[in-house]
């Protein structure tokens, strides 16, 4: 049964039911409604905590790979540094993809919050946001630890934060939309990242610049102002268009 | 002003007879064209002062390049027309835009490439046309790895329409973003010509062969899309006359 | 003749440019008209499943 798996979890979570309903006498305001489904999100998800693990050791990982395929040396490394991290980034993000959607498909809230009397798009930028939350944040807070390692200096680490936070909202929703248009898929790995990959290229070109331009001791506001803009337009666009996708394969 | 002929447009037994008629209107020209153009090219056109004979290449590459990007937009265009006023005949459209459309970025690919050896040295470089032509290939790809991913037709029409679109919008952003990458570590793209003007004898060539691709194009995109409307329609009794035919 | 065919010196280039070219042309030809005709044939079967009443 389709509501089964709502009744069955406590607190935020099933506040957040109600406050979805279509029944207009019990829906909540739109600010709320957000916010609940984002609490809801951050509770499920921290039941299961080691999965929450999974994408930051992934990272961290694939930035070993480098060194140990290339060389020790740290200036050699340092070179590299930038694009390694948001590689690395790119595909520990797309990694992580899998937990946004996966739970809420099978048990029926997606159903739910489509048919709810809020808007979709605003519920899926809440759930978008809380996978930024658990996943991007936090990958933005292990460049900084992952560039260290590669040879960059201390003085670089608050632009690579920056450029890292900014960088990972824009690949969180372009990966919402990806996930969206693959709901249901069994095995949808490869072409999720067919599809994410060159939509997130833009933010690739300037994150790495802006870090690149970090590292070297430089100022990297022009890059960094681009990536802002990238995120703005994914921001205003991309919750609407999941929820597009969204109702594609709910029809 | 009458809307008739969108409303018509929107008959799947009224378009699949149409483009069986269109078709030749277009093919013929379209062979002509290419034929004429492509001989014009290696034989008529004289050599360019600084590529030499080399620069014939574009006789090819530039169609080829051209059809990859004209396709994609028509492509993203009818997936629209298909999502907003759910029109079973644009998604059709759509569908048949995306095998053609893949062909050409690899033929653009490949003749660029081979461009690029004499020119630059290298059988890669990582020139911003070059480069947003091979993202290009990957949104075709992933146009086509969608679609493939579902059984049922109408949800495959309705959300590779919305990548599709997606894909339309953000391929100036995408663009943008290469060459801005690009202008940072090299100069900027050595594929020009000789000379800032090309006289007649190498532009008509040129002009044919851009023609007579487009309406190559056209006339693929009408064989297929009589393909893609009779697989979306089930039962109907035009069928059997338009089959008999 | 000789001179053409080896378009100054740009033949390897050249020639294999216009030959893929040609050979894009003439899949997409064969290709299409291949569609076409498995979607025939399919709407034929249908077709006849229907009348004969499967």
């Amino acid at each position: 049964m389709r509501s089964a798996g709502l009744s069955a979890h406590s607190g935020p979570v099933a506040v957040a039911a109600v406050a979805v309903s279509p029944d207009t006498a019990l829906r909540a305001p739109a600010l709320t409604a957000a916010r609940l489904a984002v609490s809801r999100d951050l509770t499920l998800a921290f039941r299961r905590r080691s999965q929450l693990v999974q994408p930051l050791a992934f990272f961290v990982l694939v930035t070993l790979l480098f060194p140990l395929a290339i060389s020790p040396e740290l200036a050699r490394l340092r070179s590299i540094a930038a694009g390694v991290l948001w590689v690395a980034a790119l595909l520990a993000s797309l990694l992580a993809l899998e937990f946004l959607f996966r739970d809420d498909a099978q048990d029926g809230t997606l159903e739910q919050y489509a048919l709810a009397g809020q808007s979709l798009t605003w519920l899926l930028f809440a759930k978008t946001l809380a996978h930024w939350l658990l996943t991007g944040l936090p990958l933005s807070m292990m460049a900084p630890i992952a560039a260290l390692s590669l040879g960059v200096g201390a003085a670089a680490l608050p632009g690579i934060l920056v450029s890292m936070v900014v960088g990972t909202v824009t690949l969180s929703l372009i990966g919402a939309l990806a996930s969206a248009l693959t709901l249901g898929m069994k095995r949808s790995g490869a072409l999720l990242a067919l599809l994410t990959l060159p939509l997130s290229l833009p933010v690739l070109i300037y994150g790495a610049r802006a870090t690149e331009l970090a590292i070297a001791g430089n100022a990297y506001l022009a890059p960094l102002e681009l990536l802002a803009a990238l995120a703005v337009l994914a921001v205003t666009l991309a919750p609407l268009a999941a929820a597009a996708a969204v109702r594609i394969s709910l029809e | 002003m009458s809307w008739t002929w969108f409303h018509k447009l929107a008959s799947p037994p009224y378009v699949y007879a149409l483009a069986a008629r269109l078709t030749p209107w277009f093919a013929w020209p379209a062979a002509l064209l290419i034929l004429g153009g492509l001989y014009a090219g290696l034989v008529l056109a004289p050599p360019d002062y600084q590529q030499g004979e080399g620069f014939r290449i574009i006789y090819v590459h530039a169609p080829t390049a051209w059809l990859s990007i004209l396709v994609y937009v028509v492509m993203g265009v009818s997936a629209g027309i298909g999502l907003i006023w759910r029109m079973k005949v644009a998604h059709a459209v759509a569908a048949s835009c995306a095998p053609i459309g893949a062909s050409f970025t690899v033929a653009a690919l490949v003749t660029g490439s081979l461009w690029g050896k004499p020119m630059w040295g290298t059988f890669w470089e990582w020139d911003p046309r070059l480069v947003s032509e091979l993202i290009l290939l990957f949104l075709y790809l992933g146009y086509l790895g969608l679609r493939a991913g579902f059984d049922d037709t109408q949800r495959a029409d309705r959300a590779s329409a919305l990548l599709a679109v997606v894909g339309l919008v953000n391929v100036p952003i995408i663009h943008y973003s290469v060459v801005w990458w690009n202008s940072l570590h090299q100069a900027p793209s050595v594929m020009q010509l000789g000379k800032p003007k090309m006289p007649a004898s190498m532009l008509t060539p040129l002009l044919m062969v851009l023609l007579g691709f487009t309406l190559f194009f056209v006339a693929l995109l009408l064989v297929r899309l009589r393909a893609e409307v009779l697989q979306r329609e089930r039962s109907a009794s035009w069928l059997r006359e338009a089959l008999r035919a | 003749m000789k001179d053409f065919l080896d378009m100054g010196g740009y033949a390897a280039y050249v020639w294999p440019a216009y030959a893929v070219t040609l050979i894009v042309l003439f899949l997409n030809i064969a290709w299409a008209r291949s569609a076409l005709a498995r979607a025939i044939a399919g709407a034929r079967r249908r077709l006849g499943a229907q009348e004969r009443g499967t």
